[in-house]
């Protein structure tokens, strides 16, 4: 066999060991650019273009038999299920008015306060709906793609959440798609406030799909099991005040210099199909235009201590 | 066995291009279901397994080259870093072609023992990058490779028979 293989007949170009050689090379560049750089991303988006809508067909292939049993089972659903549902829905939106009604009431009463305040008035942000397209199929990723890109003007840095809190942030934009990375991607991190004490602390993705670590947080400080953390909105990404997380475990080793705190997040991570995007960006432009007179008005010492 | 194995060869027809890009197509579109929690962990890697397929089968003709695009293809779907794939799709059909007749020379239900170093080797290689790029790693990831041995078998046996169908009518 070693003889027949020493042999040439045929050209076959370059011997396996070669090419292996040369295309490890390349792609050892490709990754070095792409993680160094942004020169890959015109690229990425081209080659995406055909494959993004075959995802979409893998997606639906698989999906698409559930649908169709839902649409077929509401078709069949009884007529007094439905009537019941439509009290049920009755009575819901009947308290639904009340509380709106309230908030309306807390809102303005808000705006006076704030107003009195002199505070920075951060009015509601800027929303759209998108809905989930695919879901990352890679072990080591917690990714999902929406079905709005930058032709409806999602930026990078935007904020997604469910009805409930926050659910990630889009990375990536596509012209008709975007990139969103949930909050329990590994070390992924959320500026966070507890609500109770206002105690302010980030919040790590643990790479696993119901847990959140709260890191670096004192043995002595003051968490209880089932505190609320919201977002402190201190890093100009997550707009302040939505909800991320719960705690759901404390383990206090005096062994460690640091507590070990697990949460799970509040909004659905994995569960919702319809996403929200909040831009919370907006407010960053403003900031700029307001430093001039603070710096006139305010001594030296002051403008260190803004920064 | 061998014998045997030898006189089977004879019969397959010759692979067209058409039959081995429909091949790789499906994979990636079997590799990009939605896959999700622990299933996503199991999953075998359609692609890679294809892939050893024909750069065990037909050396010649299915190379590193197209194994490297291939990647070039899932890294571009999975969003993961250009060349994370490629690189281990590459290394992946190097050594499918280095050691095709090796591999060839085992029985088809050998041959997923035979095949499995090669696949925790590329599985090996994908990590090591996320490891260097990303600093964290998790070792479920490793069990794709279980999963994808053992499809091996099902999977190298029906692409045999949808290669030998037409000469059936022939064997007579």
């Amino acid at each position: 066999m070693d003889s027949t293989q020493s042999f040439r007949f045929f050209n076959r170009g370059p011997s396996p060991i070669a090419r292996l050689i040369f295309f490890a090379l390349l792609s050892l560049l490709l990754l070095f650019i792409d993680a160094r750089y942004k020169h890959l991303e015109s690229i990425r988006s081209i080659l995406a273009f055909p494959i993004q809508p075959l995802q979409r067909l893998a997606t639906s292939i698989y999906t698409q038999p559930g649908v169709w049993w839902n649409d077929l089972s509401t078709y069949i659903d009884s007529q007094g299920n439905l009537a019941h549902e439509n009290m049920q829905l009755r009575q819901q939106q009947t308290v639904y008015a009340a509380q709106l009604l309230q908030m309306q009431v807390l809102q303005t009463e808000n705006i006076q306060l704030r107003k009195l305040l002199d505070v920075a008035q951060h009015t509601d942000f800027p929303m759209q709906m998108a809905e989930i397209v695919y879901v990352e199929r890679d072990i080591f990723k917690r990714k999902v793609y929406i079905d709005k890109g930058s032709q409806k003007n999602i930026a990078a840095g935007q904020v997604v959440m469910d009805e409930i809190g926050v659910i990630g942030q889009v990375t990536r934009i596509y012209p008709w798609m975007s990139e969103v990375t949930l909050i329990t991607d590994k070390d992924h991190a959320v500026p966070i406030q507890v609500l109770r004490t206002g105690l302010r602390a980030v919040v790590f993705g643990s790479g696993d799909i119901s847990t959140l670590s709260l890191r670096y947080m004192p043995l002595s400080s003051d968490l209880q099991v089932g505190d609320v953390l919201v977002t402190s909105g201190i890093d100009g990404t997550y707009p302040p005040g939505l909800p991320v997380a719960k705690v759901t475990q404390i383990e206090r080793d005096p062994a460690y210099p640091f507590a070990r705190i697990t949460c799970s997040p509040l909004a659905g991570v994995d569960q919702q199909r319809q996403l929200m995007i909040i831009s919370g960006l907006h407010k960053l432009p403003e900031i700029p235009a307001e430093e001039p007179r603070l710096i006139e008005s305010k001594s030296k010492k002051s403008k260190r201590s803004k920064q | 066995m061998n014998e045997q194995i030898s006189k089977d060869q004879e019969f397959l027809l010759p692979a067209s291009s058409t039959f081995i890009f429909l091949s790789m197509f499906v994979a990636l579109m079997l590799n990009w279901l939605p896959w999700n929690g622990l299933w996503l962990a199991l999953r075998p890697d359609f692609v890679a397994l294809i892939l050893l397929y024909w750069c065990t089968h037909k050396p010649h003709r299915i190379g590193i080259g197209i194994a490297w695009i291939l990647g070039i293809f899932a890294d571009v779907g999975d969003s993961s870093f250009f060349g994370q794939h490629a690189l281990s799709y590459s290394v992946l059909a190097f050594g499918g072609i280095l050691l095709h007749r090796r591999i060839q020379m085992f029985d088809v239900r050998e041959q997923p023992l035979q095949i499995f170093p090669l696949l925790v080797i590329s599985y090996a290689v994908f990590a090591l990058v996320h490891w260097m790029m990303r600093g964290n790693n998790s070792w479920e990831f490793f069990l794709g490779t279980l999963t994808s041995a053992l499809l091996w078998l099902p999977m190298s046996m029906m692409l045999q028979s949808m290669r030998r169908s037409r000469s059936d009518t022939n064997e007579l």
